[in-house]
């Protein structure tokens, strides 16, 4: 067994331990032990590829151990500072700038590859085109992702950007960045390299920077694609197996959850990664737009409102999020519970900014996982429920989408909240949602809108409903 | 539309197809209602009560002649003599049993809708009375159960000594046996059940009862929801663990149905003989022939081992107030989708009222799926059995799957993302081929690097397929993670002799490592946090 073999066997390993690991996390019971699983493999995976990386330095071993440890460990001290105290409300912005990371790692990968090999002349062809490859979906991957990071965190306009002819912009770029991939694998150098990664690097950001934020669940979950190509891509210049493996999982992992939000909206995959689904113009949104008069309730009233009911659904949205309000939606919850009332959450796939946003929320606020039910659950219970609280979601309750063939969200499966008796939507102002669509459900005979802060409001109801 | 509610035609039918709250309904859609004198009676709904709802009393001759008559029980033939041609009736009818019904609303041009062949969609879901009348047969089913087992269902520990609770054995997770399980539940039995559908024993945990499960793999099932008949294999293993759990319950529920069928024989007679002496079973499905052997509809049968077997098929009409509102809430729903659907009808006949004052039959929309397939008879045509209607929420691609009277299990894969079949064999044909082609051409490593990568591609594909939309969030950062896997690229480029290299691999190791530790701890972080109820 010579060295090499060893590392080979350990990263076999540690690509099962990966798999068993996204195993895990597919149910509640197995997911922490997929946690588990995954740091595993990856200490595997770490301590065999420092001790190949030593033992076959080309400077001293020592210098090579302790700059591996020192980068490694500034790296591992700034990933857990910030994972420790990201609240649960910012996990989109953190996920998305994780992201970036893996980015930039995979263009740095790629340039090193070729400064290390391609000067002398070993690179074949097809690892050119490996280079080529990896740098371009890691640049990609990188500005992508913080261009989403910058609008999930507010620190960028969440609405689209467009401009001018940007399709012909995309497909543009897109051509250059073909043009330049071919010309460094006629000619390797590193000018074509460098023209590539910074065309890829502008891709990625007017990419995303044109996706309105409505739609940033599945932008996270494609960019998470995008950083297990890259990785695979990676894998492949460097003749990796390991890295082959856990991209390609990472990578098909991510395209399937951007279906399935995809799915979830009725929309096709690729016109949201092509941009532009809050940014098309809304057909007839100035003539035959439906307005009419919303009715008010204050705090008060939707207490008493609560305490006459038997059944009430919570549907949450971003708004929740935003507010912070899970924590006294716990709260409220079991005051209810303890008012005799039977109390359920109604989840819609894409509520949130990530999939999955909203459960981790009300996981965060001690909520039982078993009242919180997905759309396809809870839809055909709402016609018997008494009240149902939308709080800070618009358009995954959007009777229009049903209602009106001609409505930008036609065909998008929703919640059915209108079909309760009453219906409660806590919101800021009558503004409309990220689909830009006016929501006939405010203006309903049985629903009330309560408007204000939805953490404030649903303080005031509980402090209405103590006894 | 005028609507007419008869007294029911079976003398021992206690529920109405109308209360005085649902009239109110139907008047504000702007109805009008006419009720035979003692029709409520046996629901407590007293004639006084529907005149006050806006109703209008008539005798039976002109309530049969309105336009819509709505009713829980099939329509006798004299009915139907009496009612006017061009008219509609709207009620259970059994279609797949009573061809001869069937033939005779056709004959006297009577538009018949059977409540009872509603297709199991979540929109039609407002109109399903079968659904509603299970909920209430089940926990019925319980009551009666609890009557005539001589004991406390739950257990208690006293000076006087212990209790153990009843164990309760329910069978088809369905509407019905889900309604039994909480009931049961509630009065403090230990509750089992089983259902040939392994994907409902979520449900059925989720109601505090234990599900037992098959070792073997059971098939056989419809697309629409409904359960299925087994294989032969499935059967003998199923055969054998009712034995079992029957022989060590104190109540043993049935409830498996499958329309337009015999009940399935669940229990058989050495079964019944081989329970303890005092317990009891309640054959849901007696009307049908029953799941257990022995059982005779509407009576109580007790075996020569002691064993009580009930076989009411009236349990949702011995709480007749309830169940009449239920069902008349019901009837509401399917007029109001009536009347929306003929607006929508706009080109024909747009004022239902008209059309009826014409004469002329009810306006149906039959490209409607739920009406299509609720109406038996119309304009002196039969038109059952409907075009089949897929549920959309059954699981289509993995082959049929039913179980008993169940709710379709709603789940989305990724499988039925992929619609059309031909489009994705097209697709996977033409991916085949270029992968063929560029290995054909690639060097001996990187043939083998693109096994490995179509294989992991694939191994993703299935293993995330199952993760539940709640794990989405700590799956993506886990994966986030685990793509931080790119840091042994960057590792294994520090050693280079050129410093520029050496720098650029050390910036790619520390935010590779960033990834990796964030990643793994945010998500250990997040799933400290799911938690189940305490129960």
């Amino acid at each position: 067994m010579t060295l090499t073999s060893a590392v080979d066997a350990a990263y076999l390993v540690a690509a099962l331990l990966f798999l068993g690991a996204l195993a895990g996390l597919s149910r509640h019971e197995s997911a922490r032990r997929g946690n588990l699983l995954g740091i595993t493999g990856m200490a595997l995976a770490l301590v065999a590829s420092v001790v190949l990386a030593v033992s076959t330095a080309e400077r001293g071993a020592l210098a090579t151990l302790l700059l591996i440890a020192a980068a490694m460990s500034v790296g591992a001290v700034v990933g857990i500072w910030r994972a420790r105290v990201v609240a649960m409300t910012g996990m989109p912005e953190l996920v998305a700038i994780l992201h970036s990371f893996v980015g930039v790692a995979a263009v740095l990968v790629g340039i090193n590859t070729f400064l290390g090999e391609g000067y002398a002349g070993a690179a074949g062809v097809s690892q050119r085109i490996e280079i080529a490859a990896g740098v371009l979906i890691g640049a990609v991957t990188f500005t992508g992702s913080v261009v989403a990071w910058a609008k999930l965190s507010a620190r960028m306009r969440s609405a689209p950007l467009v401009l001018p002819r940007r399709h012909l912009l995309n497909l543009v770029v897109v051509l250059a960045s073909l043009a330049m991939s071919v010309w460094f694998v006629v000619t390797p150098s590193l000018p074509p390299l460098l023209v590539l990664a910074l065309l890829a690097l502008v891709l990625g950001a007017h990419l995303v920077a044109s996706i309105g934020g409505g739609d940033m669940p599945v932008v996270v979950s494609m960019l998470n694609s995008y950083s297990g190509w890259a990785a695979a891509a990676a894998g492949f210049m460097l003749g990796n197996d390991l890295l082959i493996i856990t991209g390609a999982l990472v990578g098909s992992s991510g395209a399937i959850l951007s279906w399935i939000m995809c799915k979830a909206m009725n929309r096709s995959f690729v016109s949201v990664i092509a941009g532009g689904f809050g940014a098309d113009p809304v057909p007839g949104a100035g003539d035959d737009e439906e307005a009419g008069t919303h009715r008010e309730v204050g705090a008060e009233g939707v207490a008493e409102m609560l305490r006459q009911a038997r059944s009430v659904v919570i549907t949450p949205g971003y708004g929740m999020a935003v507010a912070h309000a899970q924590h006294p939606v716990a709260r409220l919850v079991e005051r209810l519970g303890e008012l005799g009332a039977d109390v359920r959450f109604g989840i819609h796939p894409v509520a949130g900014r990530l999939p999955g946003h909203m459960n981790v929320l009300l996981a965060e606020a001690r909520v039982p996982y078993d009242v919180v039910l997905g759309m396809d659950e809870i839809n055909g219970d709402l016609a018997s429920t008494d009240v149902v609280l939308v709080i800070g979601a618009n358009d995954t309750v959007n009777p229009a989408a049903i209602e009106q063939p001609g409505s930008p969200i036609a065909g998008m499966p929703v919640l059915h909240v209108w079909e309760a008796r009453d219906v409660v939507v806590f919101k800021r102002s009558m503004a409309t949602g990220y689909a830009g669509v006016q929501n006939p459900l405010f203006f309903r005979d049985n629903t009330q809108m309560i408007f204000g802060d939805a953490k404030a409001k649903v303080e005031e109801i509980l402090a209405a409903l103590s006894p | 539309m005028l609507i007419g509610i008869p007294c029911e035609p079976r003398e021992a039918q206690a529920i109405v197809a109308a209360t005085p709250a649902t009239v109110t309904a139907l008047r504000k859609q702007g109805h009008e209602v006419l009720v035979e004198r003692g029709a409520g009676e046996r629901a407590s709904c007293p004639d006084v009560a529907y005149a006050e709802a806006g109703a209008r009393l008539a005798d039976r001759a002109e309530v049969l002649a309105a336009d819509l008559v709505l009713q829980v029980d099939a329509p006798a033939t004299e009915q139907l003599d009496a009612m006017r041609r061009g008219g509609a009736v709207a009620s259970l009818m059994a279609p797949a049993r009573t061809p001869e019904l069937l033939d005779a609303l056709a004959a006297h041009g009577v538009t018949g809708l059977a409540m009872d062949a509603v297709p199991r969609l979540s929109r039609a879901q407002s109109l399903d009375v079968l659904s509603s009348m299970a909920n209430l047969a089940g926990y019925r089913a319980v009551i009666e159960a609890a009557h005539d087992y001589g004991g406390m269902l739950a257990g208690q520990v006293t000076a006087a000594g212990t209790t153990p609770p009843a164990t309760v054995f329910v069978v088809g997770a369905g509407v019905a046996g889900l309604a039994a399980i909480g009931a049961a539940q509630s009065l403090g039995a230990q509750v089992r059940a089983f259902d040939v559908r392994p994907e409902v024993a979520e449900q059925v945990e989720s109601m505090g009862a234990t599900f037992v499960s098959l070792e073997v793999e059971v098939g056989g099932g419809r697309s629409d929801g409904y359960a299925g008949e087994l294989t032969e294999d499935a059967e003998r293993a199923t055969q054998e663990l009712y034995a079992q759990e029957a022989m060590t319950a104190d109540i043993v529920i049935t409830t498996a149905l499958i329309p337009g069928r015999p009940a399935p024989r669940l229990i058989d007679a050495g079964t019944v003989a081989a329970m303890r002496l005092g317990s009891v079973v309640v054959d849901l499905a007696a009307a049908n022939g029953g799941n257990v052997e022995g059982t005779v509809a509407d009576e109580r049968v007790v075996t020569d081992g002691g064993v009580t077997l009930l076989g009411w098929t009236d349990l949702a009409g011995r709480m007749p107030a309830q169940a009449s509102q239920l069902f008349g809430t019901n009837m509401v729903n399917l007029v109001t989708l009536l009347a929306a659907d003929a607006d929508a009808d706009a080109g024909a006949a747009a004022d239902v009222d008209a059309a009826a004052d014409a004469g002329l039959p009810l306006v149906l929309d039959l490209d409607d799926q739920v009406l299509r397939a609720m109406t038996v008879a119309h304009d002196g045509e039969v038109l059952w059995p409907p075009p089949q209607v897929a549920v959309s929420a059954a699981p289509a691609p993995a082959p049929d799957r039913g179980g008993a009277a169940g709710e379709p299990a709603a789940r989305h894969t990724p499988e039925d993302l992929v619609r059309d079949p031909r489009r994705r064999r097209a697709v996977v044909l033409t991916l085949a081929v270029l992968a063929a082609v560029g290995a054909a051409f690639a060097p001996d490593e990187l043939r083998m690097h693109l096994t490995v990568f179509a294989l992991a591609v694939i191994a993703g594909y299935y293993v995330i397929s199952h993760v539940t939309h709640a794990l989405h969030t700590p799956l993506m950062s886990v994966t986030n993670a685990i793509s931080g896997i790119i840091c042994v690229g960057a590792i294994l480029q520090v050693g280079s002799s050129s410093t520029w290299v050496t720098a650029l691999a050390l910036v790619g190791i520390t935010v590779a490592s960033i990834n990796i530790f964030g990643g793994f701890t945010v998500t250990h972080r997040m799933l400290g946090m799911f938690r189940r109820a305490e129960s």
